[in-house]
């Protein structure tokens, strides 16, 4: 088979799955997991492949037109560089973990078979985008993958939480998409293709116009779907999914395609300065901003959404400075440890019964109930605060490196500003991230207290996904930095020494004042008791999942934080803490911006409907029903009055017509 | 014979029986006046036709010949109207049209309440909108 049929196949397969398992799920159940599982695990082989026949040299493109579509010619088109190769393979990666992860997770869950055919349906879309080599084909896969996210999100419907952030994440997501499909037209009006490598060569042959308006809009679009300020609300609140769709899709897929498009079309945004400059401050609000509301996050799924919006922040931060292996090598190693990060905390969820910090601070012995979530959240931690020879140092030193790159100056093609910007804002993450890490750590597994609930062992299938992902969280940044420049722009990805030393120097200090901190503060959690769990010891995991969730509220009094005053985040950031338990408030700005106009203008419609149009509804009902009861009042029932009205006409007709036959 | 004295009297005949008619209140009775006024009828009929005739150089005599399919009709009619009133006795013990008002509407003397009617339908809207 030719490398053009093997990665046709790749987004075909699971899609064929998710329609196999959305048609059989009734009828034969037995049948669900293999088809959940198998076309995911033969889309990762086939994408293995592909990448090894790429092998970093020219890109594979390869068109065909299905039907003339109009003035601009849609094409199914792949277009397949070591970005998509690499991307590829991340994706089949995640996606097949996170089905196996879920076979163990929602073991007993009634709705399986259309969430394991929408996860498909997901991973397919996700491919779509990845290997589309033109721009209407990857929108197709970019809005499934939004539709997917509202139903996976919305998964544990009985919630209200749940119901509430999927419709959030759909319409937060959309309000980014409908500038991003302006922008797309324009772009193709301006290029005259929807095909990326042509577009890329009108922009190289400076052909075409408005730039920086275009590249303004795609970003909105990227910033919906990456979660980057200010369109990022709708991530934290997505947890109230199951933990397997947090991995995969808000965490490892999802969220990278807004910075995928980017690195694709990066020559485009190149070309506007404007554009870049707004790119470095998007990434660097989101990064500290996102790194502050981590550290007061109470469910510890929260403080990886919080993380993960932060690490999508050195993305962009990394395409803002022109670099774009460096954002791709930060998106595959971030994709690794913060799905291994999500999938251990859902085990850490289940075990502990609850997805509290600060009931799990209350907990002795939680590490010896999951040791291999332990130890491999450790691993998935130390990457996340990017601690060598972990992965996440790597890639994330590439991004510093670029960003110090740009800053001093050394490169014409992103404004020096950009480069500051994107530089301290990474190191004041960089100090950030390591400090919420370890607090997450010590108040997951150094808790003091009660003995931790046994609720029985963790399915195998579970443990061992984790295992899968440790390993290219320990090792994939250090293995392969060497070889990925080959694969990426040929920007060398080495880390420099004194990023390096800057890096790691203010991770450990992060890491360090948090531990102080945890000490100081860790006394006081044996004087306020706090902690509410849901026992399920025979249950599976996704049933506790769904009874934390709707029960963090009615415990903590807040979905995101807990009256905890042994919390060491609460002594960190000190009076701030309360503004960053709630997202900087974000949610009442766009409450008081959008969500009470729209409500006030929907009352208003209301108002007018109710009162003003059905007023001469009900009038146009009212006249006739009036007018007929006052005619049926002749209907006495008597014969004889009757006869006589017909007497009455008769005599009047009569009389009528000898008046007129006589003339007068 | 002058055209005037039976048209007279047909025509004392059809008030008679319209005034039956009318203020009757016994089915049979009221069927009865039916019964003049129809007769009236025929004695015009006849009395104009043989008018008619006089002048004509040659008639059918159309108007006695529809006399006598009036006649057969009436019979007919009086035949099903005696069976429906002797039903209707049976039935209600009565055979008084006044106490016959099965047809009036909302069975009330006087006809429903105009005010009534309007709350009622908007109670109705009101419903149907919630």
């Amino acid at each position: 088979m030719t490398t053009t049929t093997l990665a046709v196949l790749v987004p075909l397969l699971p899609f064929l799955g998710a329609a196999a398992g959305l048609l059989l799920g009734r009828s034969a159940p037995g049948f669900v997991r293999p088809l959940a599982v198998l076309p995911t695990l033969a889309a990762l082989v086939l994408a293995v492949l592909v990448m090894a026949r790429q092998g970093g040299g020219r890109a594979v493109d390869a068109v065909t037109e299905l039907t003339p579509t109009g003035s601009v010619p849609v094409e199914l088109a792949l277009h397949i560089d070591g970005f998509a190769a690499l991307v590829a393979v991340l994706v089949g990666t995640v996606a097949t973990c996170v089905q196996i992860y879920s076979t163990g997770y929602l073991r007993d869950d009634p709705r399986y078979a259309s969430y394991a055919a929408l996860v498909s349906l997901f991973t397919s879309a996700m491919f779509l985008v990845v290997y589309s080599g033109d721009l209407m084909v990857l929108l197709v896969g970019w809005e499934v993958m939004g539709i997917c996210s509202y139903f996976l999100v919305g998964h544990y419907w009985e919630t209200p939480e749940a119901r509430a952030a999927s419709l959030k994440a759909f319409l937060v997501t959309k309000l980014g998409d409908v500038p991003f499909l302006i922008g797309l037209l324009a772009l193709a009006t301006e290029a005259g293709s929807f095909r990326i490598t042509e577009i890329l060569g009108a922009v190289a042959g400076g052909s075409v116009g408005h730039p920086t308006v275009i590249a303004l809009l795609l970003l909105a679009g990227v910033a919906g779907k990456s979660a980057q300020f200010p369109l990022h609300t709708w991530l934290p609140d997505a947890m109230a999914g199951p933990t397997p769709v947090s991995a995969l899709i808000h965490a490892a897929t999802m969220v990278a395609a807004g910075v995928y498009f980017v690195a694709r079309l990066l020559p485009l945004f190149e070309a506007s300065r404007a554009a870049m400059v707004v790119l470095a401050v998007m990434a660097a609000v989101t990064m500290v901003g996102s790194a502050l509301a981590a550290l007061a996050q109470d469910d510890i799924k929260r403080v990886l959404a919080y993380s993960t919006i932060g690490q999508l922040g050195y993305m962009t931060g990394a395409l803002a400075t022109g670099d774009r292996g460096a954002a791709v090598f930060h998106l595959l190693s971030h994709g690794a440890f913060k799905a291994l990060l999500f999938l251990a905390a859902g085990v850490i969820i289940h075990a502990a019964g609850t997805n509290s910090l600060a009931a799990m601070s209350r907990m002795r012995g939680l590490r010896d109930r999951v040791p291999d979530a332990f130890w491999t959240m450790t691993v998935a931690l130390l990457a996340l605060a990017a601690i060598p020879p972990f992965s996440g140092f790597f890639s994330k030193e590439s991004v510093l490196g670029a960003a110090e790159h740009v800053a001093t100056g050394h490169t014409g093609h992103a404004p020096a500003a950009a480069g500051w910007t994107v530089l301290v804002a990474a190191l004041i993450t960089a100090l950030l991230t390591a400090a919420y890490a370890t607090r997450l750590w010590l108040l997951a597994f150094r808790g003091t207290g009660a003995e931790a609930p046994d609720h029985g062992r963790q399915p195998v299938a579970m443990n061992a996904v984790l295992w899968v992902l440790a390993v290219p969280s320990l090792a994939l940044g250090g293995l392969t930095f060497r070889l990925l420049p080959d694969w990426f722009d040929d920007n060398d990805l080495t880390p420099a020494l004194t990023t390096s030393v800057l890096g790691t120097g203010v991770a450990l200090v992060g890491g360090i004042v948090t531990y102080a901190a945890w000490r100081h503060t860790t006394a006081l959690a044996d004087r306020t008791p706090l902690g509410a769990v849901a026992a399920h010891p025979e249950g599976d995991a996704a049933l506790v999942e769904a009874e934390v969730i709707a029960s963090h509220r009615p415990a903590y009094g807040n979905l995101a934080s807990a009256p905890d005053p042994s919390d060491p985040g609460r002594l960190l950031l000190g009076p701030v803490h309360r503004h960053a338990a709630a997202g900087f408030h974000l949610d009442a700005v766009y409450s008081a911006l959008f969500v009470r106009p729209v409500l006030a203008g929907a009352s208003l419609v209301r108002f007018l409907d109710r009162e003003v149009v059905d007023t001469y509804v009900r009038a146009a009902g009212a006249l006739p029903r009036l007018l007929g009861a006052a005619v049926r009042r002749a209907q006495t029932g008597n014969v004889q009055t009757y006869v006589s009205a017909l007497l009455a006409g008769t005599v009047v007709l009569a009389v009528a017509a000898v008046l007129v036959a006589t003339g007068a | 014979m002058h055209l005037a004295y039976p048209a007279v009297l047909s025509a004392l005949l059809f008030c008679t029986g319209l005034y039956g008619v009318l203020a009757r209140r016994n089915a049979i009775l009221v069927l009865m006046s039916v019964e003049l006024m129809l007769n009236a009828v025929n004695l015009n009929l006849v009395a104009f036709d043989v008018w008619l005739s006089k002048a004509a150089e040659e008639t059918l005599h159309s108007g006695q010949a529809l006399t006598l399919f009036t006649i057969a009709v009436a019979a007919a009619e009086i035949g099903i109207g005696l069976a429906i009133v002797l039903a209707v006795h049976r039935n209600r013990g009565t055979s008084d049209i006044d106490r016959l008002r099965d047809t009036a509407e909302g069975r009330e003397p006087d006809g429903p309440d105009t005010d009534t009617l309007a709350t009622g339908a908007a109670g109705e809207k009101a419903e149907a909108t919630a």
